[in-house]
């Protein structure tokens, strides 16, 4: 206990320390109003609401899938950073890179599963996460809006999923793109600029490689923590999520 | 005998003057009004401590199944070698089932855009927000379009021999009519069905479908796209 009550000391001497208020300007966070200040005076709580209606935490009213779809987005920018560590966006230096994953780096091999698990999980998450919300009936006014916000995240989310899935540059790579862009073809009028603009060509070689790989790492990647953002805070100016009655 | 009331009703458009007014909510409307607000909590640290639970709960997870699962690598990408059968992304087997029974501008096109389409406005087309039941009127008229909406979908999938989109939608379209003609039935199964609105019965067809199109696409198509048990 002796050892508790020295650490309380050392973290309250630290919490009186110039530094640390100047990054956190409330006290500790035992009064409601400090309470509150710690979600709406950080700038990554901000989205929060600082209240929430006690049933809407319970387990049943969510599952905690569109936490844990958030979640996922989150394990798979650290290990997809680290990834890149190790990738070149090249024919076939790709294919090369993904050898050296499984017998060189260390722990190559669990930072590519983690990465393509979670890459996996989460489209099962978001569909999952959209089919609750909508038999919730969290769809309805005033949540309109979030809802089409959600289909946005969910195209993002499954274009993420494929743009990665070229990377590795290996039979189930190349195959699994051409069965899907030779579908984008079949557009009428659109469908072959669409290609073209695609994969940087006709074919899918060194072009396409770099172009999906400039959209899995950058630009999905931008729009899915934008419409991230906006969704969340929405969440909280809707008012809070919807309770099923039956979920009490 | 007539006395006069003792008090006055009057309206007032003077919202400055008079800014109150008073809504009588008597059936469940939007959820914009809400009975009541219930209990709450802080936020700090009510919500963090969960959220950071399941975050936890899901990093062990992951984390085990990253350890006894390798992602899969194939041999270097050959333009020239096609596997058979080539398959996509497991999200769009659904996709790739539906392109084996009708023409690709229809599958590949149409029908994926016209889903897209309807998820975006489901918020605006559902009006039903008090979520009545299909067939809590009773109403033969409705019994009539949902007899010819099907029978259109049986005879259409039935033509193209899309059995894997018509075994569940076959399945649906009967539980669907169950409650119809047992309504006083006390299974709880029943009264579930029974009390479920149309924008229920269509979500679960979509899904029914696309769960069985997926698994197909996923485990029992092999080359040429033909039946394979995935046993064997
Ligand atoms: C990357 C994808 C997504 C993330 C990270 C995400 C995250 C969240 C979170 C954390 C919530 C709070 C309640 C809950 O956990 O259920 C929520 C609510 C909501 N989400 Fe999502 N979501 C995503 C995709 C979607 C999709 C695809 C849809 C529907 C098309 C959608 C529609 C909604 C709506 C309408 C709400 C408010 C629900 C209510 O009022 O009950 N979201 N989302």
């Amino acid at each position: 206990m002796a050892t508790t009550d020295w650490t309380h000391q050392r973290l309250e001497q630290l919490r009186q320390t110039r530094v640390w208020r100047s990054i956190f300007r409330r006290g500790p966070a035992r009064t409601n109003r400090t309470r509150s200040l710690a979600v709406f005076g950080n700038f990554a709580l901000h989205t929060l609401p600082v209240k929430v209606r006690e049933k809407s935490l319970s387990v049943r009213a969510t599952y905690y899938l569109g936490s844990i779809s958030f979640f996922l987005f989150v394990v798979l920018t650290i290990t997809g950073v680290l990834l890149m560590f190790y990738y070149h966006p090249a024919v076939p230096d790709a294919y090369r890179d993904m050898k050296d994953l499984i017998y060189v780096v260390s722990n190559g091999v669990f930072l590519r599963n983690l990465h393509r698990l979670a890459a996996h999980a989460m489209v099962v998450a978001v569909f999952w996460h959209m089919f609750h919300v909508f038999y919730r009936g969290g769809y309805k006014p005033p949540h309109e809006f979030n809802w089409v916000i959600g289909v946005g995240l969910l195209m993002v989310t499954l274009f993420l999923s494929y743009t990665g899935y070229l990377l590795p540059w290996d039979q189930l790579a190349f195959w699994a793109i051409t069965v899907g862009t030779n579908i984008i073809s079949y557009v009428p009028v659109l469908g072959r600029p669409i290609r073209f603009l695609l994969l940087g060509g006709h074919i899918i070689g060194q072009n396409a490689l770099l172009r999906f790989y400039v959209l899995h790492c950058v630009i999905l990647p931008l729009a899915a923590v934008g419409l991230i953002g906006m969704h969340f805070w929405r969440i909280q100016k809707d008012g809070g999520i919807t309770v099923r009655d039956d979920h009490e | 005998m007539s006395e006069k009331n003792t008090f006055e009703v009057g309206l007032s458009s003077d919202a400055v003057k008079h800014p109150r007014r008073i809504v009588f909510i008597t059936r469940k409307t939007s959820a914009k009004v809400k009975e009541e607000v219930g209990p709450q909590l802080m936020s700090f640290p009510h919500v963090i401590l969960r959220e950071t639970i399941a975050f936890q709960f899901l990093a062990i997870v992951l984390v085990v199944l990253a350890l006894f699962w390798d992602a899969p690598l194939e041999q270097l990408a050959n333009p020239l070698l096609t596997p058979n059968p080539a398959k996509a992304p497991w999200y769009f087997l659904g996709l790739q089932e539906l392109l084996h029974y009708f023409p690709p501008l229809v599958a590949g096109v149409l029908l994926p855009t016209l889903v897209v389409l309807a998820l975006v406005v489901i918020p605006y087309f559902d009006i039903n927000i008090e979520g009545e039941p299909l067939w809590g009127h009773r109403s033969s008229r409705r019994m009539k379009i949902y007899l010819g909406v099907f029978a259109v979908l049986f005879v259409l999938l039935a033509l193209y021999d899309a059995w894997t989109v018509l075994v569940p939608t076959v399945l649906v379209g009967v539980f669907g009519l169950v409650p119809y003609f047992l309504p006083t039935s006390e299974s709880r199964f029943l009264k579930f069905l029974g009390s479920q609105p149309l924008p229920w019965w269509v979500m679960t067809w979509f899904i029914a479908v696309a769960l069985t199109l997926t698994a197909v696409g996923t485990f029992f198509r092999g080359p040429g796209w033909s039946w394979v048990w995935p046993w064997s």
